[in-house]
């Protein structure tokens, strides 16, 4: 068997991805037909490239189908728990930069902090007979950050798209997203609160805890690892 | 511990239950999750599996009988009652992935408001008689509250500290903000357009709120040290209640919460249970799941082990299921395979 290594298959972070090995002396080429999810690594022995969406990534990574994996670590922390018993970083990459931030309308003049945010959804409550909603895909990182914070009296609504969109819809009154400029926000009349971001994520190289390793296998892992210089 | 051992400890802790005129309660394994999630928020989802029905909506794996009994009791009860249950309850573990997700629970609980001190003393002895030697816990949150109700600050912050009791950070970050002068804000206006269900008038009167805040001034060291003292008393029940009186002394608010644990020590004695060997805690079982509100107890091997029950007064629940009508209870819960790992 051979050592298999997965990176984002579409878009911008494929791209990035693919620019930034050669740069460690490993070359990752697109084989087959323009729309086929085929890829090879050349210039490394032993080395199975296989092309899969970002969000994917930790499962197979935590599954052990994957000795490495290229992903955000915004998914890592939303999809493993505890990260540690199934990944190790190897390699931050340095780009797909965008925070975890929590965005409340412009218009809320009086919500600063994760304390305002609380005392608003205790007032929401009392005159909606709900829960303040947030809507987002990152449901672990925002219920975790919102209980170290101390905010009750809100609930999570699943969005996985055009998240900054709901709130204009009256499907949410708040949301939790990735953002990296801030322009999707603005255009939509949200503000991140005054507050550090839930999480600072970036495209990250990681190494899988639970996969196999045949002695072939650990020597293509050794290889690779010093190829990077890691 | 085998399962068909701990099957047979949850039979017979059923059968000594309903034994003692307990009438048995059944409820289904998947909940309808909309009144947990409305009663216990989004903790609730870190804490119990959730899981999608197309008919239904949204459903969660039983995470604990007393809602539904509650409910049920509500319906189709007369008061006073007693009842015993026995099955599943299922609990999501990412903080502690040693412990079982899946497991047996025995519950005995009492709707009475008769005497509120005799259905205390009643739950915690019979359930503490069903089992072996364990070493007891007592706290009462309904003492905190009380000691809330005496401070000399306006409703808005008794009101918020009352809703995070139950988050012991929150509550101290809340109490260090209110321990001193709240900076003034200046009511700015946005150009932005309003979007969302938030009208502006809920804006403005929370402007008002901001701008009542930075007029409130800070507790007085007097009310602090009562509060501090209060979420710091930990020693005998008889010794305990000899501080509460001396602290009711200068807040008078504290006499009647005084009062209520003199009544229910005193119902403790004349059920057999020696109130010096019973330790208190006014803040004992603050972060347990169920939201008690009043007497709290819990019943272990020692000190630092999981405990092998746990339980406590839920009137505040009761009246949030029963929308306003109260409905005072007070019960507790045993894990079967503990007890038996316990009496070992």
């Amino acid at each position: 068997m051979t050592l298999k290594l997965g990176i984002p298959s579409k878009g911008r972070l494929m791209a990035d991805t693919m620019d930034w090995f050669p740069t460690r002396g490993i070359t990752l080429e697109k084989t087959g037909a323009d729309r086929e999810y085929a890829a090879r690594a050349v210039g490394i022995e032993g080395l199975d490239l296989l092309l899969l969406s970002a969000s994917e990534i930790p499962r197979e990574l935590a599954r052990g189908r994957l000795h490495f994996g290229v992903t955000g670590t915004d998914l890592i922390h939303e999809r493993l728990a505890p990260v540690e018993a199934f990944v190790a970083e190897e390699a931050k990459l340095g780009f797909g930069q965008a925070d975890l931030i929590l965005a409340v309308p412009m218009a809320w003049t009086d919500v600063r902090t994760a304390h305002d945010l609380d005392a608003v959804a205790a007032q929401f409550r009392a005159a909606h007979g709900h829960r303040l909603r947030i809507a987002t895909k990152y449901h672990r990182l925002t219920r975790a950050w919102l209980k170290e914070q101390g905010v009750a009296d809100y609930q999570i609504v699943d969005s996985q798209g055009a998240t900054e969109g709901t709130v204009a819809a009256e499907t949410a009154e708040a949301i939790a997203d990735i953002t990296s400029t801030g322009e999707t926000l603005t255009a939509n009349h949200l503000r991140p609160l005054d507050e550090p971001p839930i999480l600072q994520s970036q495209a990250t190289l990681w190494r899988s805890l639970t996969a196999m390793l045949s002695d072939e296998e650990q020597a293509a892992l050794d290889r690779f690892r010093v190829k990077l210089g890691l | 511990m085998t399962v068909p051992a701990i099957r047979a400890e949850a039979a017979r802790l059923l059968a000594h239950f309903t034994s003692q005129g307990a009438q048995p309660f059944e409820t289904g394994i998947l909940q309808p999750a909309e009144t947990l999630l409305d009663l216990y928020g989004e903790d609730i989802r870190a804490r119990a599996y959730t899981t999608q029905d197309p008919q239904r909506g949204e459903m969660m794996l039983r995470p604990d009988f007393t809602v539904p009994l509650v409910q049920w009791h509500m319906e189709n009860g007369a008061d006073p009652a007693r009842y015993a249950y026995a099955g599943e309850v299922f609990r999501r573990q990412e903080d502690h992935p040693d412990r079982p997700t899946e497991y047996l629970q025995i519950g005995f609980e009492i709707f009475d408001g008769s005497d509120p001190a005799q259905a205390d003393a009643e739950a915690f002895a019979t359930i503490r008689d069903a089992l072996g030697p364990l070493t007891p816990s007592t706290g009462d949150l309904g003492i905190l509250t009380a000691a809330i109700d005496g401070l000399a600050t306006t409703d808005a912050r008794k009101q918020a500290l009352k809703r995070h009791i139950w988050r012991p950070a929150r509550f101290r970050a809340l109490l260090a903000r209110y321990s001193a002068e709240t900076p003034a804000r200046e009511a700015i206006r946005s150009e932005a357009p309003l979007i969302g269900k938030r009208s502006a008038a809920e804006i403005d009167a929370r402007h008002a709120a901001l701008a009542e805040e930075a007029q409130t001034p800070a507790l007085t060291p007097q009310d602090r040290s009562t509060l501090d003292a209060i979420l710091a008393l930990r020693d005998t029940s008889p010794a305990a209640l000899a501080a509460l009186r001396h602290l009711a002394n200068r807040t008078p608010h504290l006499a009647p919460a005084a009062d209520r644990l003199e009544a229910r020590l005193d119902a403790l004695a004349a059920l057999g249970v020696d109130p010096t060997c019973l330790p208190f805690q006014t803040t004992f079982g603050r972060t347990l799941l169920e939201y008690y509100d009043g007497f709290v107890f819990g019943l272990a091997p020692g000190p630092g082990h999981q405990p092998v029950a746990t339980g406590g007064r839920y009137d505040a629940l009761t009246r949030l299921l029963g929308r306003g009508r109260a409905l005072p209870a007070v019960g507790g819960v045993i894990r079967p395979d503990l007890a038996l790992e316990a009496a070992r």
